[in-house]
């Protein structure tokens, strides 16, 4: 009897442990969204109210996202190099799943290694490495041949290839877990059946890919989205959407206009899991 | 070269090395048109790397492959009239029913309408004339099998391979498809190269089977030709259920005579098939359970056939199986003998029973020893 | 022959985007900072090679100090996301029932998908003194008046912590999932109790989960840059504060290399003694998550 009760108490207490750790994660995310809606000038309690001013109204002091140019613009931007990154790096990563799951050469488990690094580099160090060979070559190329390579300026070009640096190995890692599950007899039969190499790729292998370059897609996206620490040592005048939001939180201090980005964040990321995961389940099926 | 149209396909001392390992050697064969061939052997024989070699996925390192009497020796696997049925069956599941089958002609680039009518024929003929529109994971094993067949059949292919594509198959499955295979080999008359590790697919559904070992073909026959004139050792062994003895000739004409085993006991032998036997040789007998019969000691000899082999032993224990049921009878020198009995129900042999093994030395079947095997 | 050759050209194209992208952006950037933290500001635009930036970080104890407490901070958080993640990572893999371990897991990545940004952001609108546990304890009468949580470094841990814990479960989750339930069963049946089962059955099993969750997790922290400076304000101390301070403050680029290198180096140090005590290699861990 008494070891019964031990055994309950002990599943309850775990039960109860598991709950408030669910309560902890789910904490700042609440605060972060729910202050979008309160109708103050300060994200902070006591409730005033419902608004939606915070999206909408188009006049100071409660310029709502929508109004607001510049978090318009770091919008736009972020936008643009998460679409320029995610495309980027499903490429490489699609070619380097096949290097790493069909290729055969020399040091392969070394070059596997190379391949994984990126993503244990510390971010500011890839940024602060990159914008220092960007710098270095510009000023070479200006100083020697007199050409100026604006594009190896702090800028959007050295943004998404900073972020790529390390976004690559993500979908690289994903769609090679992908391709190792691939039956490559499908490939053999369907060159059986008379279909040229370049067709098998086309209509068999990449649309085995597909589930997870889509995933991997998606995850890239939303990787060079939040992206923050890289990005903060690359940015030229086109500041991102989290460059943006930093600097207004830095010299604003926080308003309710950032809430409601973060809440604006929040569901499109959710929509964008939400299809990944329907993508994954697809891919179950099969 | 021969190029006589009759023969479907025809291997000439075809031979495949991956390094220093050889794994086909000089293999050669012909297929009348039309007919089911089956290539039988144990796991790493080297039968699936001659399949991938008339498939176009490995190049042979010697010898020549000839389709309807023209050589295909660098033509690329896409380019060849030769359909292969996957062990695993390969089917696309990114496709559905229609679309794996309609893959080939697209390929070709057979019009839409023409290919519609074609799948829809090949369907008819497989008897699953409404699955079309059904994606493959929603179709049951036996579905499977006929689907990837007909991906094949539809592009009326010159041979169509199949590597093992019942093994995946459960049992009670695996015995219906052997009869559908063979029936739709029929419908279809095409030329199949069926190729197995397992000896009844290949006897029950096979014109001609060949027996592969180490790379070689050890016999080509129809299967009752295998059965009962094997040509080596290694196939009376490898093609049914055999007891087997070595020892050495005393006495022989050549075609037939007396040995005694390494147990000590006398056997009257014929020279298997196209051997020669003399005397003082080494050999390996075998004798099929089947035709050795079990005779009790206190009932009377009743066999009409000239039964000169003989021997007493004690009925160790019966291995019931209705119509196949056994008996393993422990002999004086200790060794066990398996015979075939028909176990009636009542009255039966017991084990602890003393009986007599009867055969015929015509059934004992007797091969001149070849080293180790 | 021709086939041949066509695998050979296939090889190097699909060699040709991997090289590209190690050799550009991995490599080279990494000797450039090298060779930038190897060159001493003798006068204005004119510099030679020395030491002398990672002498003055030696010289320089609030520099090494920085260093030291970023990374006993980041070994702290890593534990204390393995000791906090471990159970959650258990009941989700192993005593969840098969419908909510799915929801559960889902939930465990939501912060994930929101910027690092909003995470700290979300804790001063709970934490500073304003803000809603502090508004809340005077509400309710358990402190007489607001109180400030944030800006110290208990702020910094939980933050941290709080952003680094999906890297801790989700490789946990994963392979304690592939481990059977019978082990842990036949573990009890052979007379052990729950801590020797938890000791000699489940955790070696887990341990390549655990040394994959803590590489990504301490690395993260090290290399973390807006949760210290934003809930440890402006003194928070953290060594990437430092670099940034350098490159972008200051523009003394020459430390700020220096200082990235160290900071490369001390993680890398961390990681590879790590990787020894627990008989893990990176291959099996990392690449594997």
């Amino acid at each position: 009897m008494l070891s019964q009760n031990k055994t309950t108490a002990f599943i309850l207490g775990y039960r109860l442990y598991v709950a408030a750790f669910f309560i902890f994660l789910a904490a700042p995310l609440v605060a972060a969204g729910a202050f979008a809606f309160n109708d103050s000038l300060f994200p902070a309690l006591p409730w005033q109210g419902f608004t939606l001013d915070w999206f909408f109204n188009d006049t100071e002091p409660k310029l709502g996202m929508f109004h607001d140019d510049r978090l318009l613009r770091g919008l736009y931007y972020s936008f643009v190099i998460a679409v320029i990154v995610a495309a980027l790096s499903i490429l490489v990563g699609t070619t380097n799943a096949f290097l790493f799951v069909r290729g055969n050469f020399p040091a392969k488990n070394f070059f596997y290694i190379m391949m994984v690094v990126p993503l244990v580099i510390p971010g500011v160090i890839l940024g602060i490495s990159i914008l220092v060979m960007a710098s270095d070559t510009a000023n070479y190329a200006e100083d020697v041949w007199g050409l100026d390579l604006e594009f190896l300026r702090p800028g959007i070009f050295l943004v998404v290839m900073g972020q790529f640096s390390f976004i690559t190995t993500i979908t690289s890692l994903v769609i090679t877990a992908r391709l190792k599950k691939f039956d490559e007899t499908m490939e053999e039969a369907a060159l059986n059946l008379g279909a040229s190499r370049a067709r098998v790729l086309r209509t068999i292998t990449l649309p085995f890919l597909r589930p997870a370059m889509i995933a991997a897609g998606i995850v890239a996206f939303l990787v060079s989205f939040e992206n923050f620490n890289t990005t903060l040592f690359l940015v030229g005048s086109e500041a991102p959407l989290t460059i943006t939001m930093y600097d207004r939180m830095a010299k604003v201090g926080s308003t309710p206009v950032l809430n409601a980005v973060s809440f604006f964040l929040m569901v499109g990321s959710g929509l964008l899991a939400l299809v990944s995961i329907l993508v994954q389940r697809d891919k179950t099926k099969q | 070269m021969t190029t006589s149209p009759m023969f479907d396909l025809e291997c000439i001392n075809i031979a495949k090395s991956f390094g220093a390992f050889r794994a086909v050697k000089d293999v050669s064969f012909n297929i009348p048109s039309g007919s089911f061939f089956s290539i039988l052997g144990p796991s790493g024989c080297g039968k699936t790397t001659l399949m991938r070699m008339i498939a176009g996925f490995e190049e042979p390192t010697g010898g020549d492959i000839q389709i309807k009497g023209k050589s295909v020796l660098g033509t690329p696997p896409n380019k060849r009239n030769v359909k292969m049925v996957f062990q695993h069956l390969a089917l696309f599941p990114m496709m559905n029913v229609f679309e794996n089958i309609a893959y080939g002609l697209r390929c070709n680039g057979v019009s839409n309408s023409e290919i519609k009518k074609k799948v829809h024929d090949v369907l008819e003929r497989i008897a699953l004339p409404d699955v079309a529109e059904r994606e493959i994971h929603q179709l049951s094993g036996g579905q499977k099998q006929r689907i990837a067949i007909a991906r094949c059949m539809v592009l009326d292919p010159d041979v169509l391979l199949l590597d093992e594509p019942l093994g995946a198959l459960d049992l009670k499955l695996r015995e219906q498809m052997k009869i559908e295979l063979k029936l739709l080999q029929h419908q279809f008359n095409t030329t199949f190269v069926y190729i197995t590790h397992d000896q009844s697919e290949a006897l029950v559904m096979s014109d001609n089977v060949a027996i592969m070992n180490q790379g070689r073909f050890e016999q080509i026959g129809t299967p009752q030709e295998l059965y009962h004139r094997p040509s080596t050792a290694f196939v009376a062994g490898f093609v049914g259920d055999s007891n087997r003895w070595s020892g050495k000739v005393k006495t022989s004409d050549g075609s037939g005579g007396k040995v005694a085993t390494e147990q000590g006991l006398e056997m009257a032998f014929t020279a298997a098939h196209g051997e020669t036997i003399r005397e003082g040789t080494e050999v390996d007998i075998f004798v099929r359970p089947e035709f050795i019969h079990t005779v009790r000691k206190t009932g009377s000899v009743g066999t009409g056939e000239a039964a000169d082999n003989s021997m007493d032993g004690v009925v160790d224990s019966l291995l019931f199986n209705g119509a196949n049921s056994r008996v393993l009878v422990r002999s004086a020198k200790g060794e066990l003998i398996e015979a075939d009995v028909t176990l009636t129900g009542n009255d039966d042999v017991k084990p602890g029973e003393e009986v007599s093994l009867v055969w015929s030395s015509k059934q004992a079947m007797c091969f001149a020893a070849q080293g180790a095997s | 022959m021709l086939q041949k050759d066509f695998k050979r050209l296939t090889l190097y194209l699909l060699f040709a985007p991997f090289a590209l992208w190690i050799i550009l952006l991995i490599i080279l950037p990494h000797i450039g900072m090298v060779a930038l933290s190897l060159r001493e500001k003798v006068a204005p635009r004119v510099y030679e090679f020395g030491f002398a930036n990672y002498l003055d970080f030696i010289n320089e104890p609030i520099y090494w100090n920085t260093l030291l407490r970023t990374g006993s901070m980041s070994l702290l958080v890593t534990a204390l996301a393995l000791i906090i993640g471990f159970p959650i990572a258990y009941y989700i893999a192993k005593l969840a029932s098969n419908r909510t371990r799915g929801a559960l897991f889902l939930l465990c990545l939501i912060p994930l998908w929101v910027s690092d940004l909003i995470r700290a952001f979300g804790w001063i609108l709970l934490l500073r003194e304003t803000g809603i546990i502090s508004s809340f304890l005077v509400w309710s009468g358990i402190a007489g008046q607001p109180i400030e949580f944030l800006y110290n470094d208990a702020a910094v841990i939980v933050g941290l912590v709080y952003t680094v814990m999906l890297f801790m479960i989700v490789p946990l989750v994963s392979t304690l999932d592939g481990m059977d339930n019978s082990m842990i069963e036949a573990g009890y049946n052979l007379g052990g109790n729950g801590f020797t089962v938890l000791r000699k059955i489940i955790v070696p099993y887990a341990m390549p989960g655990i040394v994959s969750g803590c590489i990504v997790t301490f690395m993260l922290t090290a290399g973390s840059y807006l949760t210290p400076i934003l809930l440890g304000g402006k003194n928070s101390s953290w060594f990437t504060e430092q670099i940034y301070n350098q490159f972008i403050t200051r523009f003394n680029w020459e430390a700020g290399a220096a200082f990235g290198i160290l900071l490369l180096l001390f993680t890398s140090v961390v990681i590879w003694l790590g990787l020894k005590l627990s008989g893990q290699t990176l291959a099996n861990t990392v690449a594997k998550s």
